[in-house]
């Protein structure tokens, strides 16, 4: 696959939640190896395009398309075995399960069973904190823990494209720097990501390029760094009011 | 609000601890209330041919007796609720006691002098002239009144005492009695257990003629159980249980092979030296065993609450009698429940793919839905199931009301398991039932135990992990669905009948309180469940241990859950799993947040 083929595509997409138009003529393209992310507001639409990737909710017209093959219509189950997985918003663990249970429900789907180990080895050596959480309820762990075993979670699914919702969410300051630190990691070691955010200047700190959703419509599409310039985004999210 | 406010700034600034007279007067009222009403409702009556210790106390008084205990050991005693407890100092907590069974004894004598007065029997037939004689022990309404308020007021004070003396005390004392009233009530089956090994004389010396224990009986098994509880181990239950998960994988995979071995061992010779009744007895638990861990299956680990359940009871049921019944109104192949012969595998496999296309129907609507909505649904598809057997539509297939009789006995070889010998039926019910655990043991570990788990703790998630919500539910609806069909062969092997009303709602809730009682998601639990609710109190159609408390069965099963609720939400033999979600989750956290904070500091040093 070369650098520059998108391995996830929005084609004009329209989502309805019965007669409420929420996504419109949405159009996006994320080429394998970038972290892309998608600002906008409560009730832009954010999470509602993530739905609409895994397949939780369906298009009334336009594709979705991944490795340029159309996927809409397929269920969740297909999509991610395509390899795209989600860390939702506010972590959102299994927390009455043990830490290793929730790590392996994140492979859930993987045929190649006999690699898990190895995948959690990887995980380890990413967060060694989670490692000696294993046994532990993932309900009792710290904020910054839980993070780390939902990031795990769905790194344990091997994906090509990882979807994070709101990953600052509820996360103290400090948490959410070192959030964004290890998803710039997991970019770097060549998973795609595709960010929904609205803490708009931190995303745009470590992405490659951004999308800016208004009321379910993209208004705006550019790099990090002239969207960090631009004078209407910066009113717009980044807390100058006139 | 504002008043419970206030009591809590009045306790701060106040440290002796006042005796609370508005609580103290509320448990006092409540305990007299629930005293006429257990009174009224004839447990009392019912219950007095129960005899506990000849001659003087019965189960009908023991029905009472215990409501100014506890109540006066609530009305002393400051709900924990509001803060870590308070050093017991004793006169609050005796005098609070005291005072509230003395209230309760109070309300009880006007209502004995109530119904003296004025003569319910026609409206409600148990309060007349027989009550007001039992409950005056034939010496006069003023004696008798005086007695019960003393009484009572004693009684109180006792169980205002359970706080102020040391555990130890309360211990053997709570073993003490609890021993008398478990052997007073298990008398049948000492009974069948020492004619069993030959030691008739043993329960002929504790059992008085007319049953019971005798005055000297009761004091040794008293003294006995006391002495039991006094050398017992200070540790809860459940901290024994968490002890034994942190021992070495080795010593502890010995112990519950040890466990097994011995449990195998006993449903192997236990039966041999019981008599008809208690094999009976343990037949129908294994038979709600069956159905409890395919419930549990669907409800405790997908969390699927399911009130239908008993709609694949009757399927099984119903197809085991037409495949073997003569009597099968329109098509009688007339197969045998023999396991050494192809027919009982048949019968056996017909029944498990019927409970499955059963639990596919019932299934695919409803699981997109969700709580409420399921819950709702499945309660109507278990109705429509059985009037669909009672209709004119199927009667010429399945007998309509009139049902399908004749049902032959099951056999293994030449051996007949006829459905009369409770004996034969309980072991091979507990065939099905030890295959049975296992199964589900093994699937509580599998992936779609894992995914079911997974379901219920967080679907949204779930579903975004890749898992097919739907079909992992439906999944757990077949496999439950199984479960009970089994249950349901054996049932109408076992009963030799199946009419539409042996399905009734009443089951599946019946089922779904043993689940709940027992412990949600744990397989020892549903065991647990079962031998209390089935065995001791008796199911739907089946009398328990305790018959006579036969009419008043649901009011015990409504008791019992809301107590439940209130104060062991996890169920009387959790997994260890639920019972940490349920009492340690906040705690927990809080500890390793402050270690965590502790080890950050130690670094930062």
């Amino acid at each position: 696959m070369s650098e520059n083929t998108p391995v996830l595509e929005f084609r004009g997409v329209n989502v309805h939640y019965g007669p409420v138009h929420v996504l419109k003529d949405m159009n996006v393209s994320i080429n394998a190896g970038e972290l892309v992310c998608l600002l906008g507001g409560n009730a832009s639409g954010k999470t509602t395009t993530l739905k609409t990737i895994l397949g939780m909710v369906h298009p009334s017209s336009g594709d979705v398309v991944i490795d340029g093959d159309v996927v809409t219509g397929e269920t969740t189950a297909q999509i991610v075995s395509r390899g795209v997985t989600m860390v939702p918003e506010n972590r959102r663990l299994f927390k009455r399960m043990t830490v290793k249970e929730n790590l392996e429900i994140g492979a859930y789907l993987r045929t190649d069973r006999d690699q898990l180990d190895a995948e959690m080895d990887h995980i380890f050596e990413m967060f060694p904190r989670v490692k000696e959480r294993l046994s532990q309820k993932a309900g009792t762990l710290s904020g910054g823990e839980q993070q780390m075993v939902a990031v795990g979670r769905a790194l344990m699914a091997k994906p090509k494209v990882l979807l994070m919702d709101e990953p600052s969410m509820g996360l103290a300051p400090v948490l959410v720097q070192q959030n964004f630190d290890i998803i710039e990691r997991i970019n770097n070691e060549g998973v795609t990501v595709f960010m929904v955010e609205q803490n708009a200047n931190m995303a745009l700190s470590i992405a490659d390029r951004g999308y800016v959703l208004l009321t379910g419509r993209i208004v705006l599409d550019d790099t990090a760094s002239d969207l960090l310039a631009n004078e209407d985004l910066r009113k717009a999210y980044l807390g100058e009011v006139d | 609000m504002t008043q419970s406010l206030e009591r809590s700034v009045d306790v701060e600034e106040l440290p002796p601890n006042p005796v609370d007279w508005s609580r103290v007067q509320k448990w006092g009222a409540l305990g007299g209330l629930t005293m006429s009403f257990v009174a009224a409702i004839g447990m009392v009556t019912a219950l007095d041919a129960r005899i506990i210790i000849s001659p003087w106390l019965t189960m009908g008084f023991v029905s009472v007796g215990w409501i100014p205990l506890v109540y006066g050991s609530i009305a002393g005693n400051e709900p924990s609720e509001q803060g870590p407890a308070r050093a017991v100092e004793g006169e609050r907590e005796l005098v609070s006691g005291l005072v509230a069974g003395l209230l309760s004894g109070l309300f009880f004598a006007l209502f004995i002098v109530l119904i003296d007065a004025v003569d319910f029997t026609d409206i409600f037939g148990r309060l007349g002239p027989r009550l007001v004689e039992l409950l005056t022990f034939g010496k006069g309404l003023a004696a008798a009144s005086a007695m019960w308020i003393i009484g009572s007021g004693l009684l109180g004070l006792a169980g205002g005492a359970v706080s102020v003396v040391p555990r130890k005390v309360r211990k053997a004392l709570a073993y003490g009695i609890a021993g008398v009233l478990l052997v007073a009530l298990m008398e049948i089956i000492v009974t069948d257990i020492t004619q069993g090994l030959r030691i008739e004389f043993l329960s002929d010396w504790i059992y008085a003629l007319n049953g019971g224990l005798t005055n000297q009986s009761a004091l040794v098994v008293g003294l006995l159980s006391a002495v039991l509880g006094w050398r017992s181990s200070d540790q809860t239950l459940t901290e024994r249980r968490q002890a034994r998960m942190q021992l070495d994988p080795d010593v502890r995979f010995r112990k519950n092979a040890i466990a097994i071995a011995i449990t195998i061992l006993a449903v192997i010779f236990l039966p041999m030296i019981l008599g008809g009744l208690t094999n009976e007895l343990l037949a129908n638990v294994g038979l709600f065993v069956l159905m409890g861990l395919g419930l549990n299956i669907v409800v405790g680990s997908a969390g699927l609450l399911d009130l239908g359940y008993v709609a694949f009871f009757a399927v099984g049921a119903y197809l085991t009698a037409v495949l073997t019944s003569p009597f099968s109104p329109s098509w009688a192949p007339e197969l045998t429940l023999n396991f050494l012969s192809w027919e009982g595998w048949v019968i056996l496999g017909i029944v498990l793919i019927a409970a499955a296309l059963a639990g596919i129907f019932v299934g695919t609507p409803v699981v997109r839905l969700r709580g409420d909505y399921l819950a709702i649904v499945t309660l109507g598809f278990g109705e429509i199931i059985r009037i669909l057997f009672l209709s004119d539509w199927f009667a010429p297939y399945f007998g309509g009301a009139q049902g399908i009789t004749q049902i032959p006995s099951a056999a293994l070889g030449p051996v007949e398991i006829r459905g009369t010998s409770s004996q034969a039926m309980f072991y091979l019910i507990s065939v099905f039932v030890g295959i049975a655990i296992y199964v589900a043991w093994r699937l509580q570990r599998s992936r779609a135990g894992r995914a079911w788990t997974a379901l219920r703790e967080d679907e949204d998630v779930a579903e975004a992990m890749g898992i097919n919500t739907a079909a992992i539910k439906l999944t757990a609806f077949v496999t439950g669905a199984m479960f009970a069909s089994m249950a349901g062969m054996l049932f109408a092997v076992k009963v030799g009948s199946v009419f539409p009303n042996s399905f009734k709602l009443l089951v599946s809730i019946v089922i779904l309180v043993i689940v709940i009682v027992g412990g949600m998601g744990s397989i020892p639990g549903v065991i647990v469940g079962a031998v209390v609710l089935i065995g001791i109190l008796g199911g739907p159609t089946q009398p328990g241990l305790l018959q006579e408390f036969g009419e008043f069965k649901l009011l015990v099963y409504g008791v019992i859950l809301v107590v439940m609720m209130l104060k062991r939400p996890e169920g009387l033999w959790p997994s260890l799993r639920r019972q940490r979600e349920l009492h340690q989750d906040e705690i927990g956290q809080d500890a390793w947040l402050q270690l965590e904070q502790g080890a950050a500091e130690g670094t930062d040093s």
